[in-house]
């Protein structure tokens, strides 16, 4: 079993919110809490979503990282921008989860979140979300990678990367943007099984097939 | 509904069946259905797929979007209970000096691993059979193909099974009037058949058990069982119920309208019609019990809930824990008769343990770039695969047996690593730039992977660790593992195929090193073998019934009794073997014999 690595704090937490279950408590511990529990991480409800850690970014973090993920996916008509679906708090209960990959992104995004308060400070007196939009992307610009990375800004360029691709993650995994993205499964169809529209078999040649 | 909370079993049952899967699921379909009185024990919860099942759940109604954890390795929606590569307390260890970890795949719920499995159904064919006449290696089965076909047809019809007659060396065909239609390819897997023909890889519908139209349920059962009425009213019935797939949702998340083969879905709810079968869950097998004489009486287990032992007796003892859970029952049940552990004169119980090779790679291809959406859920997994190609070429080969290819090319319901791809292909973009980019990519990528043969050797085995016990107080199993040249070689041969495939389909891909593509043992879930059956009490345990040569009343059923693994997935020879064996028990119990 994964080695636990919740905090003292996080574990009175799951105390008083899986004390049946024991979960995410260390292995040998909960084995032996662990008799027929359900509803805990190996046997979870489906009808109730329960995050047994607690979710480490505070109000300010936060409102940084709802302007990056509106930055990074605008939206559009098909599809709401990522402050309209959460996908902010989502990456906070992301980073909150104590597996090791997780604790890894917190990492990154936790550092990353301060080392562009600091570096907008020193270049325009604010915070990021305080700036205009286009000094917004300016610094985005500057860290993304289009252009060379000058080594003061590696750090920013490690923390974009994480976050594009954990906000890619958390937006296109939320069912209103599938049909933005052309994701159309997930509805039930009666008959047979339709296969490839004949256009697409026409593009690519497919008709000996 | 027989599922005794209360504990309040019968004096004595004629058979007790360790295990619901595959194995033990048919076991108590057939016997129940033929009269018997059947106790089931199923070491985990009751599981209920037609309601528990989350069929529509989307990701952002699961923490971590749904993301696999150590608990939930297969992600928060897979139907694995109380599982997965490590259960709460029942841990298992590896031998010193193994050259990999094991990893052992369990759940605890009723079904067993049937309500999460890939639903590949291919028969053996008659090579496969008789490997060790064919090359030298391994073991040949005690039995034919032709001794297994009929049973074949059954399983088949009871299951429900769709693909086609593809006409192929070792690929054998199936009687007219048992498959249902395949459901058609999708576009990445019409342009991999194109592509990999030019390298003389073959690409054909897969079997697989899910139902592509509903099941005449009347015209089976009276074709499965003319002579018993008492099964045909109740399968009639049950058969027709199950609903035709509807082209969504993933198969491992397991299936409330039933239209995929799971335990639970096709062999429980008949056996349990019948009113001969009781289920008690949450009961952990402790060993067998015998007489002085050394037949079998019951099964010692120990009652979780108030964490004390039980007893339960029967005149016939079923093991269908899966491959090492039954072993590990074997090995634990020791007695002054066999002080080595039940039915283990042969020295054979945890030797001969294999998996299926496994070994994958994928790429992106641009020809699937920018694709208009459709439905390609399809039936929830690969829709074709390519049987293995080479017989009768293995002289140009530097490996025996062979293996088949799946196919991953579907734009799935996303995941959070589904767009990782724009790392590479588009690393710098934000805005509405990268949602462009987004749809262009998604799904535009193609992934192989093999599922081989391996041979059994002697350093893959499992035994009683001698210093570890379960929270149960029962000895836990260790593991040695080594690959040989021949599974290292044939995953060589692999990536070289996927690779070659790749790029005729005009994606870039090279081949990787086999020693590190290759699966770790285990992983593929595929065990087989701890206890293999043959024509000699000298070196295997069972006849080719799953009968212990040791003690005639005890019969296993699961894959601990195969000789070999051919690279068809086990589940359906397993159910095909559990029939034959019912029959032959139940005749034997009728003779007077056991």
């Amino acid at each position: 079993m994964q080695p636990t690595l919740v905090s003292r704090r996080d574990i009175f937490k799951l105390l008083a919110a899986a004390s049946a279950a024991g979960a995410m408590l260390p292995p040998d511990l909960a084995a032996q809490q662990k008799v027929l529990a359900r509803g805990d991480v190996w046997d979870p409800d489906f009808l109730k979503k329960n995050i047994p850690w607690e979710k480490p970014l505070v109000d300010a973090e936060l409102a940084t990282l709802t302007v990056l993920c509106d930055l990074i996916i605008p939206g559009d008509a098909d599809a709401p921008a990522p402050s309209k679906i959460g996908v902010a708090d989502f990456l906070n209960e992301w980073i909150g989860a104590p597996y090791p990959d997780n604790l890894a992104d917190r990492e990154i995004i936790r550092g990353g979140l301060g080392w562009l308060d600091t570096h907008t400070g020193s270049l325009h007196g604010k915070s990021f979300r305080e700036l205009e939009p286009t000094q917004q992307t300016a610094i985005l610009d500057s860290i993304c990678g289009a252009t060379e990375i000058p080594p003061a800004l590696a750090y920013g360029h490690v923390f974009f990367r994480k976050l594009r691709s954990l906000t890619l993650g958390g937006y296109y995994t939320h069912s209103s943007t599938w049909k933005s993205l052309g994701y159309v499964g997930n509805l039930p169809t009666g008959g047979p099984y339709p296969g490839v529209p004949e256009e697409i078999i026409k593009r690519l040649g497919l008709e000996e097939s | 509904m027989a599922i005794l909370t209360d504990r309040k079993t019968l004096p004595e049952y004629d058979a007790i069946i360790v295990g619901s899967g595959a194995g033990g699921g048919m076991m108590a379909m057939q016997l129940a259905l033929g009269g018997m009185k059947v106790l089931m024990i199923e070491a985990g919860r009751n599981y209920e797929p037609t309601t528990e099942t989350p069929m529509f759940n989307t990701p952002e109604q699961a923490p971590l979007r749904g993301q696999s954890t150590p608990e939930k390795p297969f992600g928060y929606y897979d139907a694995t209970v109380d599982g997965g590569w490590q259960v709460p307390g029942e841990p298992y260890s590896d031998k010193a000096g193994t050259q990999h970890p094991f990893k052992w795949w369990r759940s605890r719920m009723l079904g067993g691993r049937t309500n999460h499995w890939g639903r590949i159904s291919l028969r053996f064919g008659p090579h496969d059979f008789k490997p060790k006449t064919r090359d030298g290696l391994g073991y040949d089965w005690p039995i034919s193909y032709e001794d297994l076909a009929p049973y074949y047809d059954k399983t088949q019809l009871i299951t429900g099974i769709f693909g086609t007659n593809v006409g192929m060396e070792n690929i054998p065909d199936t009687p007219a009037g048992i498959l249902l239609p395949p459901p058609k390819p999708r576009v990445g897997e019409m342009l991999a058949k194109k592509h990999a023909a030019k390298l003389g890889v073959p690409i054909h519908p897969i079997h697989r058990a899910v139902l592509t139209e509903r099941l005449d349920g009347p015209a089976r059962a009276a074709r499965l069982f003319p002579n018993n009425a008492l099964a045909q009213k109740i399968l009639a019935k049950d058969m027709s119920s199950r609903a035709a797939c509807f082209w969504a949702t993933e198969c491992g998340r397991g299936c409330s309208i039933r239209a995929n083969f799971q335990s639970t879905t096709v062999l429980i709810p008949p056996a349990l019609a019948s009113g001969n079968l009781h289920i008690i869950t949450d009961a952990m097998v402790r060993e067998v019990m015998l007489d002085a004489s050394g037949k079998a009486t019951g099964i010692r287990y120990i009652d979780k809930p108030t964490r004390s032992d039980a007893e339960v007796k029967a005149k016939v003892i079923v093991l269908s824990a899966s491959t090492c859970e039954t072993a590990r029952i074997l090995l634990n049940s020791k007695s002054t008769l066999f002080p080595n552990g039940l039915a283990n004169s042969s020295g054979q119980v945890g030797k001969n343990l294999m998996d299926s090779l496994g070994s994958d790679l994928g790429a992106h291809i641009p020809a699937l770039e920018s694709m208009p959406p459709y439905n390609e859920d399809g039936s929830g997994g690969s829709h074709v695969y390519a049987p293995w190609w080479n017989h009768g070429k293995h002289d140009k080969l530097n490996f025996p047996r062979g293996y088949h290819i799946e196919l991953g090319a579907t734009r799935n319901m996303p995941v959070m690593h589904s767009l990782n791809i724009l790392d590479s292909k588009s690393p710098s973009t934000y805005g509405k730039k990268l949602m462009d980019e987004a749809r262009r990519y998604y799904g535009a990528s193609i992934s192989f992977a093999g599922r081989g043969e391996m041979i059994p050797n002697e350093h893959c085995y499992t035994e009683l660790d001698p210093n570890r016990l379960d929270q149960w107080g029962i000895p836990v199993l260790r593991f040695h593992w080594k690959w040989s040249d021949h599974e290292l070689n044939q995953v060589k041969h692999m990536q070289e195929t996927f690779a070659g495939i790749i790029n005729e389909m005009g994606g870039s891909a090279t081949p990787r090193p086999a020693a590190e593509a290759i699966n770790k043992p285990g992983e593929i879930i595929h065990e087989a073998g701890a206890a293999r059956m043959g024509a000699s009490t000298k070196d295997s345990v069972t006849n080719s019934f799953g009968q212990t040569w040791d003690v005639k009343n005890l019969f296993l059923m699961d894959g601990s009794i195969l000789p070999s693994n051919p690279n068809k997935n086990l589940t359906i020879t397993i159910m095909a073997l559990a029939w034959r064996s019912s029959e032959y028990l139940m005749q034997e119990m009728k003779s007077g014999n056991i």
